[in-house]
């Protein structure tokens, strides 16, 4: 080796790229001057206390609240990078349900509790053209063996789920389009811990396997030890450290991530 | 001579602002150089540290100053200046690193715990999980717990595991924290075969040996590090807590 020519690794293009996000209630900071980038296959987890803006930046992102400022870029599949913030609605509503995913932290929130559990993951397939019977529930059935629910249940509507099972049902609901991006807030909130471990694992392997992007929301610094291949610590509406994830969990720079990674319990 | 990996001018400092702003020095422009097929044992007394210079050669540390270049790809890269995606990516081909500690992943059975940087790397999954079997079975993990989950294992086979899960890719570059630290002798000499096997095959290792027979066994020159003042005033309680 040679060390006088340092070199850089070609990166991929990124997916999503956001510059100089803000977003304000009044005279309430949601996030403030939020810039970074995610490529394809990247986990980025977004941690920090309740109030901090991780919500309100994640619901920005995934065109469900308009931010004040700031440009959202992304890299879509016939069209190259997009505004999103220009986007018609009708055409951000079909990213939304096509190359996107979005897991709510309450399964009530993305799932249609009147419909039967098939039907929940058929409906994205539908929506984009599928239309053979047949097809459908074999992909619905395929979708719930994997994340673990009984075929049995095929027919029964969420309402009649445990909350572990709603929470497996709305990431199949998901991901069965194959979406390049998932935005996820926090997944395993309000879960036992057992079924978070359960979902996590689920998580993990369907991430890899599929090489999807994920931004995820959390207060849980285990999630995203588990999870996220890069950290960002937000604190008052602002981005105070980011890198790598063991890196920020094991040798915190800024007082707020020390604070925050002193503070969790060792079991 | 080639070199693997080399560290120039590091420089770290730990500055632990919940406990009043304390500053703690660790160790201050550092110099390593490490060729294929040599093995360099960091020496030192105990909170000198030897570990925070492992983990900031693994980027798990972030030193305030200086570059770490290794070979990746047959490119030098500065593993300090290089963005998270980059150093995930040279994580997974070119530098290994086994801790002292399993970290458990759960419900996922050791021998896929082993097999899965193999996995990652490229490798086909049945070839890595024969390899995996193949390393279980050098370090003498049952049969019949390969499938299990090593949350419920000891201290000693849950090492095991993951010095298995450490050795199953062929990294250039191979980091040791003391790997022996908790395993009876058969398992131990198990341990220098792997590592003089890696050495053999051209990895450059930098390693943490407290046991004497094994860093006879496999390192070629010893490393000095803590004859800093100030280091070695810090309490080892704080460093440990720091590190921990």
């Amino acid at each position: 080796m040679t060390t006088n020519a340092i070199r850089k690794l070609t990166p991929k293009p990124p997916l999503l790229e956001v510059s100089g996000l803000c977003k304000s209630y009044g005279g309430q900071i949601g996030c403030r001057d939020v810039s970074f980038a995610i490529r394809p296959g990247e986990v980025l987890g977004i941690v920090g206390e309740s109030g901090s803006g991780k919500s309100t930046l994640l619901a920005c992102l995934s065109g469900r609240l308009a931010p004040d400022a700031g440009t959202i870029s992304y890299d879509m599949k016939d069209r190259g990078p997009v505004d999103i913030l220009t986007l018609s609605e009708p055409e951000r509503r079909r990213l939304a349900r096509t190359d996107w995913g979005i897991v709510h932290q309450n399964p009530r929130d993305g799932l249609r509790l009147d419909v039967s559990a098939g039907g929940n993951i058929g409906e994205r397939p539908m929506a984009i053209g599928a239309r053979h019977y047949g097809n459908i529930r074999a992909e619905a059935q395929d979708w719930l063996q994997k994340v673990e629910i009984d075929l049995a249940r095929t027919d029964h509507r969420p309402r009649t789920f445990s909350g572990g099972m709603q929470q497996r049902l709305q990431i199949a609901r998901n991901l069965v389009t194959r979406p390049r991006l998932v935005f996820m807030d926090e997944p395993t909130g309000g879960l036992d811990v057992s079924v978070q471990a359960r979902l996590l694992d689920l998580l993990r392997g369907l991430v890899r396997e599929l090489g999807i992007a994920v931004i995820i929301v959390t207060h849980d610094l285990a999630v995203v030890r588990l999870l996220a291949d890069r950290l960002m610590v937000m604190q008052r509406g602002r981005v105070i450290e980011q890198g790598l994830t063991d890196q920020v969990l094991d040798d915190p720079h800024h007082p707020y991530t020390q604070l925050l990674v002193s503070s969790v319990l060792q079991v | 001579m080639t070199i693997r990996l080399h560290a120039k001018g590091l420089t770290k400092t730990f500055t632990l602002h919940t406990q009043g702003g304390i500053v703690l020095p660790v160790f201050d422009n550092i110099d390593l150089t490490v060729s294929p097929g040599e093995c360099v044992c960091l020496h030192g007394p105990s909170g000198a540290g030897k570990s925070t210079l492992l983990r900031s050669l693994y980027a798990n540390y972030k030193p305030d100053e200086g570059q770490i270049l290794v070979e990746h790809m047959g490119e030098p890269l500065d593993l300090l200046a290089a963005e998270p995606w980059e150093v995930v990516e040279i994580r997974r081909s070119t530098i290994g690193y086994v801790s002292q500690f399993l970290r458990v992943i759960p419900r996922i059975g050791a021998r896929d715990v082993v097999a899965e940087p193999a996995i990652a790397n490229g490798m086909p999954a049945d070839e890595a999980v024969a390899k995996a079997q193949e390393l279980l079975s050098r370090l003498r993990i049952p049969e019949r717990l390969w499938s299990l989950a090593p949350a419920t294992f000891s201290g000693g086979e849950q090492q095991r595991v993951n010095i298995a899960r450490g050795f199953i890719v062929d990294y250039p570059v191979l980091l040791l924290d003391e790997p022996t630290a908790s395993l009876d002798a058969a398992n131990r000499a198990t341990v220098v075969d792997l590592i003089n096997e890696a050495k053999s095959r051209g990895g450059a290792i930098v390693g943490i040996f407290h046991d004497e027979e094994v860093r006879e066994a496999v390192a070629d020159r010893l490393f000095a590090i803590g004859n800093q003042p100030a280091a070695m005033a810090v309490p080892a309680a704080a460093v440990a807590e720091v590190c921990s």
